[in-house]
């Protein structure tokens, strides 16, 4: 192996600028002549907009322009990923706290603040709905217009889908046993350290946009519609985002700032506060009722499970999260009959969206945690009753998707001998484990252009987003392997769409696989080149020569690729350029629209420590083991890995929005919503890979993002219980509702 | 404009109504500025002085994201007024490599991996470079404690904390 090829732990790309403060994220850009714009919120979550006067705004100095509602086309345009239902600004109503209604742009971020607040709303509040229960409730007002829903037998309620999915007959399966339980998941939000910012500069052709966006072809396609402008004339720069996780997926203010610039005729930047980042973007919280139906032998009868998500105001991208993450909510086992019913409610709260894990976290606490109930109720170890039901290599363990593509039961085994499970377990302490798995892509499309330069470097355009993940580490990897150049020979370049090939996301830990085969497919198709270059010098069958990793291999000898790269480009110079396309079809009929890609794969195990007094509770150990099929770079996997294991114990021991009565998050900033910090780790945190070079990708990679999230909480939770007797349905299990369980809640061993 | 061996900067603000002069030396450089009584140090790193390695997030001190030293000690730089820091020696994260050459914690924090977005790197560079130079060989706890207010949401936190360890290991700088 190569100290910086496939499998290396080669330094990250882009890494000397991140250790410097060279690394220009978009609040770090600026343009001349720039406006800085402010948003106008109310204080409320739902209002009837009376009137809007922009006049004493205007009358700031510095002030230029102060835009509403009626300065836009009308009616005023919309857009979204699914539905194109969220308007540019509030149309008449806003429908959640922080929807702006207007905005500002002046010369100063002082002056821009205190004009925004001056401009004078006049509205009235409205009945507004902010809960599962209260959405549902039929005398409930409706979040969405349902004249948005033409032809939608829903329309007339807070439901936007209802998705099912459902193999086997679940009424008619006897079962030995059935355990029934509602679980709870809070709602979190991404909190990426970078809040999401916005530029938008006219240029003579149309307009330039920077965002923290993370597909910027996407972003693109919208922006052209909606401004009427053909695709060519939208161009999207996207630098590297400050973290992202899935929150920066798809537009939030792109196309308000590009009407304000378009208006002005100047560059327009929006930052958001933190704060206004918390009300952008947010995983959707969720109400699951899992009934599992056992044998007496610990095979499962059915799985029956209904979760319901509460999304906020306007789509986003919450429905696919709700379908995509409700779908595999049975798990990876072997399931004669099963039942998902995923609902998707709207609500007057901040639009839900993309978060690692893409709402299976929600499922996956409910399913693995009844899992272990049914255990209980037969007297089965939990872990024994996992891999006793575990899909096998190559089981459809969904009828009708992607077979079991990974030796699972060597992950799960890994996890278990880590933690010690079976081994005495230390006064005090309990332990858990689970299973997660999730869907990869399910469609997508990919292009890259590789181009070998004269001298033997290389340049490797690709338009995903690096947005912490290392998908600009992988990509030269792919490059320096195939190519033989060193890999700080290997530039990639990415994030506008000026420059790069179309990508259709960065999303579902697709990257590596989608577009690492298109970067593949690229240089091979250079290889294909060299040879042809080889025949044509040497005067020999290119069908006699083989192009590896930077050699040239005639029948006779062997070539540096360089030397035949210098003989054969001549005195002109120039360089050989290889596409590659990746593309993952649609499937028709398919519940999702296409089968898994591949399965991320993780078990996760646990021991804890409950602190009675307090409630307190400490991770003594924390196991991840994923499949990951192939680790192009150990080094990336391991901190994708980890840091995904510590964000799931996020939502699962502190993270939540409280909301007041009037729909405003009450913990709106970073003092009173925690994340964890160094100081809320395992005192150990362990992390293995299983590789069996048995995924779609490159090498046999497979994605692997989002796996060591998945499972955090039931994992936690059944740690909790084992140590302390508490049982605990509702996340997160902060220290408060702990104490609460064991001094009057439900206890049992 | 250089005025008595300093770089005079945002001469425009000068004469902005309320605008008071002050003195930085930052990252090794005089710099004379005069500023806004309610802005901060870091709104005159970065839109003054152009100096973006300090990051925007929380602004209320939480996150850690605009770290920088003032006079040798950890401050967020978004709660220092810009005023408060007239006549202090400041070192942001784009001082810390010399000369082209990275620090050894900037340099263990690339073999380690611990830079993964970035975002928060710089901030986390500035507090465990003020824990070396208070305690050169300080302990995982220790380690943990001095970095707890530097939020890393990639959750990079064993590779920054072996960074630091590694560093504290070959001596402490």
């Amino acid at each position: 192996m190569r100290a910086d090829g496939v499998g290396a732990a080669a330094p990250r790309g882009g890494g000397h600028d991140r250790v410097t403060g060279r690394q220009a994220y978009v609040a770090d850009i600026h343009l001349p002549d720039e406006l800085h714009a402010k948003l106008v919120t109310l204080d409320c979550a739902r209002a009837r907009i009376r009137s809007v006067d922009v006049g004493p705004a205007l009358a700031v100095p510095g002030v230029r322009l102060a835009i509403t509602a009626a300065d836009l086309p009308q009616p005023v345009p919309r857009f979204g990923p699914q539905f194109e239902d969220r308007p540019v600004l509030a149309a008449g109503e806003t429908k959640y706290h922080g929807e702006p209604v207007a905005a500002v742009a002046a010369e100063t971020r002082d002056a821009a603040e205190a004009a925004a607040r001056l401009v004078r709303v006049e509205y009235e509040e409205l009945p507004a709905v902010f809960t599962i229960d209260g959405a549902l409730d039929p005398a409930a007002p409706l979040v969405q217009d349902a004249a948005l829903r033409p032809g939608d037998p829903l329309a007339g309620t807070n439901v936007l889908r209802e998705h099912r999915v459902a193999w086997g007959d679940v009424d008619a399966a006897p079962a030995d046993v059935v355990v029934e339980h509602v679980y709870t998941f809070p709602m979190v939000t991404q909190f990426a350290i970078e809040p999401h910012a916005f530029i938008a500069a006219p240029d003579e052709d149309g307009i330039v946009v920077w965002s923290t966006i993370q597909h910027p072809y996407w972003l693109q396609r919208v922006l052209a519609r909606l401004l009427g402008l053909p695709l060519s004339r939208v161009r999207v720069v996207a630098p590297d985002p400050g973290g992202a996780f899935g929150g920066k997926q798809h537009a939030k203010y792109e196309p308000l700032v590009a009407f304000m610039a378009l208006r002005a005729g100047r560059p327009v930047r929006l930052v958001l506060s933190l704060e206004e980042t918390f009300q952008a973007v947010r995983r959707a919280s969720a109400r699951v009722r899992v009934r599992t139906g056992m044998h007496a032998d610990g095979t499962f009868a059915f799985q029956d499970v209904a979760a319901d998500y509460l999304i906020g105001a306007y789509a986003d991208i919450a429905d696919r999260v709700v379908s995509k993450g409700s779908y595999p909510a049975c798990g990876p086992y072997r399931i004669p009959a099963a039942r998902v019913v995923g609902r998707s409610i709207l609500s007057h709260t901040p639009p839900s969206t993309a978060f690692r894990g893409f709402g299976n976290p929600q499922v996956n606490w409910a399913v693995e945690s009844n899992i272990d109930e049914a255990a209980r109720a037969l007297g089965i170890d939990a872990l024994e009753l996992r891999l006793r039901n575990l899909a096998r290599p190559g089981e459809a363990f969904i009828p009708f998707d992607t077979p079991a593509d990974g030796r699972w039961e060597e992950t799960v085994r890994a996890a278990a001998r880590a933690i010690g499970w079976g081994d005495p377990v230390p006064p005090g302490r309990g332990r858990g484990l689970a299973i997660g798995i999730k869907s990869g892509p399910t469609t997508g499309l990919s292009y890259a252009t590789v181009r070998l330069l004269a001298d033997g470097s290389v340049v490797v355009h690709a338009g995903t987003s690096d947005m912490g993940q290392g998908a600009r580490t992988i990509f030269a990897q792919i490059a320096a392997e195939e190519l033989g150049a060193p890999l700080d020979w290997v530039t990639v370049v990415m994030g506008d769409t000026a420059v790069v090939p179309y990508d259709a996301q960065t999303s579902a830990s697709r990257s590596s696989v989608l577009m690492g085969t298109a970067v593949l497919r690229a240089c091979r198709e250079i290889q294909g080149r060299l040879r042809a270059m080889a025949a044509r010098i040497e005067g020999i069958d290119e069908a006699s020569i083989v192009v590896e990793r930077g050699t040239v291999r005639l029948p006779d000898r062997e070539l540096p690729v360089l030397d035949v790269l210098r003989r054969g480009l001549g005195r002109l110079g120039g360089e050989l350029i290889g596409n590659g396309e990746m593309r993952k079809e649609e499937e028709p009929g398919h519940p999702l629209g296409g089968s898994a890609a591949f399965w991320e794969f993780n078990c996760t195990a646990v021991e804890a420590e409950v602190d009675a007094e307090t409630g307190d509770v400490t991770l003594v150990r924390h196991v991840t083991v994923s499949d990951v099929g192939r680790a192009i770079n150990p080094l990336q996997v391991r901190a994708q890995d980890e840091g995904a294991a510590i964000m799931g114990l996020g939502h699962t021991l502190m993270e939540q929005y409280i909301f007041d009565d009037g729909g405003r998050i009450r913990n709106l900033g970073a003092i009173d919503y925690r994340i964890p910090t160094s100081m809320d780790l395992p005192l150990e945190l362990h992390s293995e890979i299983v590789e069996n070079a048995d995924g779609p990708g490159p090498y046999g990679a497979k994605g692997m993002s989002e796996g060591a999230l998945l499972c955090v909480a039931p994992a936690v939770a059944a740690a909790v219980r084992h140590a302390s007797g508490a049982v605990i349905r509702d996340l997160p299990l902060s220290p408060e509702r702990v104490w609460h369980a064991l001094h009057s809640g439900e206890r049992q061993p | 404009m250089n005025v008595n061996g300093m770089d005079e900067v945002n001469e425009e603000a000068r004469g902005a109504q309320g605008a008071i002069p002050i003195r930085l030396a930052v990252n090794g450089r005089q710099r004379a500025l005069a500023v806004l009584p309610h802005h901060t140090l870091l709104d005159v790193l970065r839109d003054d002085l152009g100096l973006t390695g300090a990051k925007e997030c929380c602004l209320v001190g939480e996150c850690g994201a605009c770290t920088v030293l003032v006079d040798g000690r950890t401050v967020d730089a978004c709660l220092v007024l810009a005023v408060e820091a007239d006549g202090a020696e400041v070192l942001t994260v784009e001082g810390l490599a010399g000369h082209g050459r990275l620090s050894r914690l900037q340099e263990a924090f690339l073999e380690k991996g611990a830079a993964q977005c970035g975002f928060c790197i710089p901030g986390q560079l500035l507090s465990a470079q003020a824990l070396l130079d208070a305690n050169p060989h300080p302990t995982l706890p220790e380690v943990q404690e001095a970095m707890a207010g530097n939020l890393c949401r990639c959750a990079g936190y064993e590779q920054i904390t072996e960074a630091i360890l590694d560093v504290a290991a070959e001596g402490g700088r």
